[in-house]
């Protein structure tokens, strides 16, 4: 095991190798000129070169790349050509909002998702199945601002009992407690949430009725255990693994694909930092941020693929 | 038991303590006005970089040596009084009584020379007023004089320019960062103090009333006289989503939408608790720029076909919509302000593209494709270029339609080479009146060749005519050098103004007080909060 998470480890190396290299080229192939940008609306070809001489970008690319990978090899991300603070810094005071809204999304979708696709296995063909297949049909077809909309516009602006937008701290010099920090997140949890209690609901019923079918599920029947423990102990059980996937792969997308609900909801995330610098060509932000998002994705699949060992013995790495 | 009751009842207090909200820094019981830029706040240096949010951020914390009323005229701020001497070389300037900076030190002539030496180093009209002065001197903490080599009639314009870049004063150890790097701290003399602690990029900028701050004694006008707060606290919430924005103003949850999306504005009319208020009357106006250096708009007569082409009302009409909001106006300075004329020469901005058609023949027109660039990306000019196509196509040129996004059509502006190349022919774009109000402010009017501002027209009497304006020492030799240069800059077609418009604010019913600023800048002091 030791070995194991030890090669998986060292595997982010090339990873992000590759990932940087990629970035990198992408940013400084694709058109926009950060150095345009910063210069503003009014100034002239003379000025923007000045400025893409101060930024460093009129030195050769792999000058340039060496730098760059240079610093990050020392901890040092760069600093955005923007916003003139550390990128670290930057995705630091950013990574709260995204982490609680991923998180708490799927936490959410899991403890909804989950029961109901194990019932809806139980029962295959009965009520809760055929209205999961039409929830789900719902989810994955309305888009995710449509559904931030409707649900501000019931809860917010005319119940009054959730607030529009914005996001409360719950951790630094100016968290305000865990109900305003709750109060804000109902509604994009509950946005988001949609699509995947819909994704994961499905995953489960899948997996879940094609345990039911197996002979231990006969046995154990056979043998008078309840039917409760029968569907937890047994059928789920042994069902967990594609779940389990399905879940990591969806806290990778989301924390990647939060950046709409933070539009809607005003939550100052990674997503939409993110989206402002490529609008921007802050370079250093893009290249900080995804090779941030590259670890991340990295440690979330190491951590699916450990859970494999707990939730089914026959898995030995 | 006991164990079981003590643990419940710790747990039962952490819970409470959790829930109830923790002391935030800011004092709650505070009269706070929350305020929705148009934009993110990401530069703070207003020398460094142009932005309209930066400079209004940099109004909140810093003070001007003058600044504009509303009739235009160039009112004293921190200047208490000032002389000229007779041959017009030597202005002396006297600051005004206990000018002090949020960290308690008092504004100096050290300080404000630095500044000057900062930001005309950076800014058009300030480079210009830079090539006057022989050199800066400080009599005394208070009094500091602009030696010049000869006589200049732009100093107090210069001095008192309304938009970026604006010469806010910084202390002078701040002002010595170099103008093509950003500041670090960002300390001021103005009316609000930044509070750097509570500043997150992308989520919410803090100001504090500067309590120390000694406003002068005339009521507000524009940009100039007293800055009286009523607030203790504003607050920039950024919501980047218009219907967000929206939403947040009917609930309540912010005071001010300092733009809300045209397409809103009847729709807000009509909610009960907030009200529109135009504070920028003179507004903003969208303008098209051609590409001197190219065919076909190499050629004066096909860049004049162009002209006559555009129709200024299928442009408000497509992009603002909502009547009242607009104006034609076919003056190259925006309609209402100091310099504004009828005298636009063949320039009508009403579209006649049956005599373009004729005037396109008789330039001699090839059907060379004519490069329009598209920002599909920019919600405030996303649809003007799709007017410009349809005019000039009814015209008979021939369009190449290259959309992309703002960042890209920056990039792509800047370059010199021929649009088969990567070059382009023409592009749109709005300012705001205060950008446009005074002929050497103005970018268009760059007329210095490659070294110019994008399009790079090469016409020295434009120069010339700018140069005059700088020397001309009343209003009325300005107005006739401005006219004479609106007159030059339609017959040489440096560009085409497309029509004025205002982009109003939307507030809480409980905020009142909105000072009107030509300029477009939304002042906050002055506002109530009730």
């Amino acid at each position: 095991m030791l070995r194991f998470l030890i090669q998986r480890l060292l595997a982010v190396v090339p990873v992000l190798l590759v990932v940087s290299i990629v970035v990198f080229l992408i940013l400084r192939l694709a058109p926009g000129d950060p150095a345009a940008v910063i210069a503003g609306n009014s100034a002239t070809s003379q000025e923007i070169e000045q400025v893409r001489k101060q930024l460093g970008l009129d030195q050769p690319l792999v000058m340039q790349y060496g730098i760059w990978v240079g610093k990050v090899l020392q901890g040092d991300l760069g600093y955005s050509f923007y916003l003139n603070k550390p990128v670290s810094a930057l995705i630091a005071q950013r990574i709260e909002p995204t982490l609680a809204l991923a998180f708490g999304t799927i936490v959410l979708a899991v403890l909804i998702a989950v029961p109901l696709g194990t019932l809806a296995a139980w029962r295959l063909g009965g009520w809760l199945d055929r209205l999961l297949s039409g929830f789900s049909v719902l989810g994955f077809s309305v888009p995710v601002f449509v559904i931030g909309y409707v649900l501000i516009y019931l809860f917010s602006m005319q119940l009054s009992i959730l607030p529009v937008q914005g996001y409360k701290r719950l951790f630094g010099s100016d968290a305000q407690g865990l109900w305003p920090w709750l109060r804000h997140l109902i509604l994009p949890w509950a946005t988001l949430g949609l699509i995947y209690i819909a994704l994961i609901a499905r995953v489960t019923r899948a997996s879940v009725s094609e345990a039911l079918t197996e002979d231990y599920i006969r046995t154990a029947r056979a043998k008078g255990i309840n039917e409760v423990a029968v569907l937890l102990r047994h059928a789920l059980a042994n069902a967990a693994v594609p779940i389990v996937t399905v879940i990591g792969i969806g806290v990778a997308l989301l924390i990647g694909g939060v950046v709409v609900t933070e539009t809607v909801y005003s939550i100052p995330g990674l997503g939409s930092l993110t989206v402002e610098a490529v609008l921007n060509r802050d370079f250093p932000m893009i290249q900080g941020v995804v090779l941030f998002f590259s670890v991340l994705y990295v440690l979330i699949n190491l951590l699916v693929d450990v859970s494999y060992l707990f939730l089914d013995p026959r898995i030995r790495y | 038991m006991l164990r079981r009751s003590l643990i419940g009842a710790l747990s039962a207090a952490g819970l409470a303590a959790a829930l109830t909200a923790s002391p935030a820094v800011h004092a709650q019981t505070a009269k706070t006005l929350r305020f929705v830029p148009h934009a993110n706040l990401t530069v703070l240096d207003p020398t460094w970089t142009t932005a309209y949010v930066t400079r209004n951020h940099a109004y909140m914390i810093y003070d001007t040596l003058f600044a504009v009323n509303q009739k235009g005229e160039i009112k004293p701020q921190m200047v208490d009084k000032y002389t000229t001497s007779k041959d017009g070389k030597v202005w002396t300037f006297t600051l005004r009584d206990g000018l002090e900076f949020h960290d308690g030190k008092p504004v100096t002539s050290e300080d404000v020379i630095a500044s000057l030496k900062r930001w005309t180093a950076r800014d058009a009209m300030g480079g210009v007023l830079a090539k006057f002065i022989d050199n800066y001197e400080a009599v005394d903490a208070k009094t500091f004089k602009l030696n010049l080599k000869e006589p200049c009639g732009i100093v107090l314009d210069a001095l008192g320019k309304p938009s970026s870049n604006v010469p806010f004063i910084m202390p002078a150890r701040i002002a010595a960062t170099s103008p093509m790097e950003q500041i670090k701290e960002h300390i001021g003399s103005g009316p609000f103090s930044f509070k750097a602690d509570e500043f997150k990029p992308g989520e919410r900028v803090v100001y504090l009333k500067n309590t120390k701050y000694k406003p002068r004694s005339e009521p507000i006008d524009g940009l100039s006289g007293g800055k009286v707060v009523h607030v203790d606290r504003v607050e920039w919430v950024i919501i980047r989503d218009t219907q967000t924005q929206f939403n947040a103003i009917k609930a309540g949850e912010v005071d001010w939408v300092e733009q809300p999306a045209f397409d809103q504005i009847s729709s807000l009319k009509a909610t009960p608790d907030v009200r529109i208020d135009d504070f920028a009357v003179a507004g903003l106006a969208f303008i098209m720029r051609f590409n001197h250096l190219h065919k076909p708009f190499d050629n004066p007569k096909i860049r004049q076909a162009a002209m006559v082409a555009m129709g200024q009302e299928a442009y408000l009409k497509t992009q603002v919509g909502v009547p009242g909001l607009y104006r034609y106006c076919p003056s190259i300075y925006p309609c209402g302000t100091l310099y504004s004329s009828e005298k636009t020469s063949y320039f009508t901005g009403m579209a006649n593209p049956q005599k373009a058609q004729q005037m396109l023949k008789d330039a001699g027109y090839d059907g060379t494709p004519v490069t329009l660039m598209r920002p599909t990306d920019l919600a405030s000019i996303a649809k003007i270029p799709l007017v410009a196509k349809q005019q000039l196509e009814a015209a008979g040129f021939k369009v190449d339609f290259q959309q992309m996004d703002w960042a890209s059509l920056l990039a792509r502006r800047a370059k010199q080479d021929a649009p088969a190349q990567g070059g382009w022919n023409l592009f749109l774009t709005a300012w705001t009146a205060g950008d446009l109000e005074n002929p050497l402010g103005m970018a268009m009017l760059n007329a210095r060749g490659k070294s110019g501002w994008f399009g790079w027209q090469d016409e020295p009497r434009i120069e010339e005519l700018k140069d005059k304006f700088a020397r001309a020492k009343t209003v009325a030799e300005k107005k006739k050098i401005a006219e004479d240069l609106q007159v030059l800059a339609m017959d040489t077609a440096t560009h085409a103004p497309l029509g004025q418009y205002q982009s109003p604010s939307v507030v809480r019913k409980n905020i009142s007080n909105l000072i009107p600023v030509n300029a477009g800048v939304p002042v906050l002091w002055g506002v109530k909060k009730n």
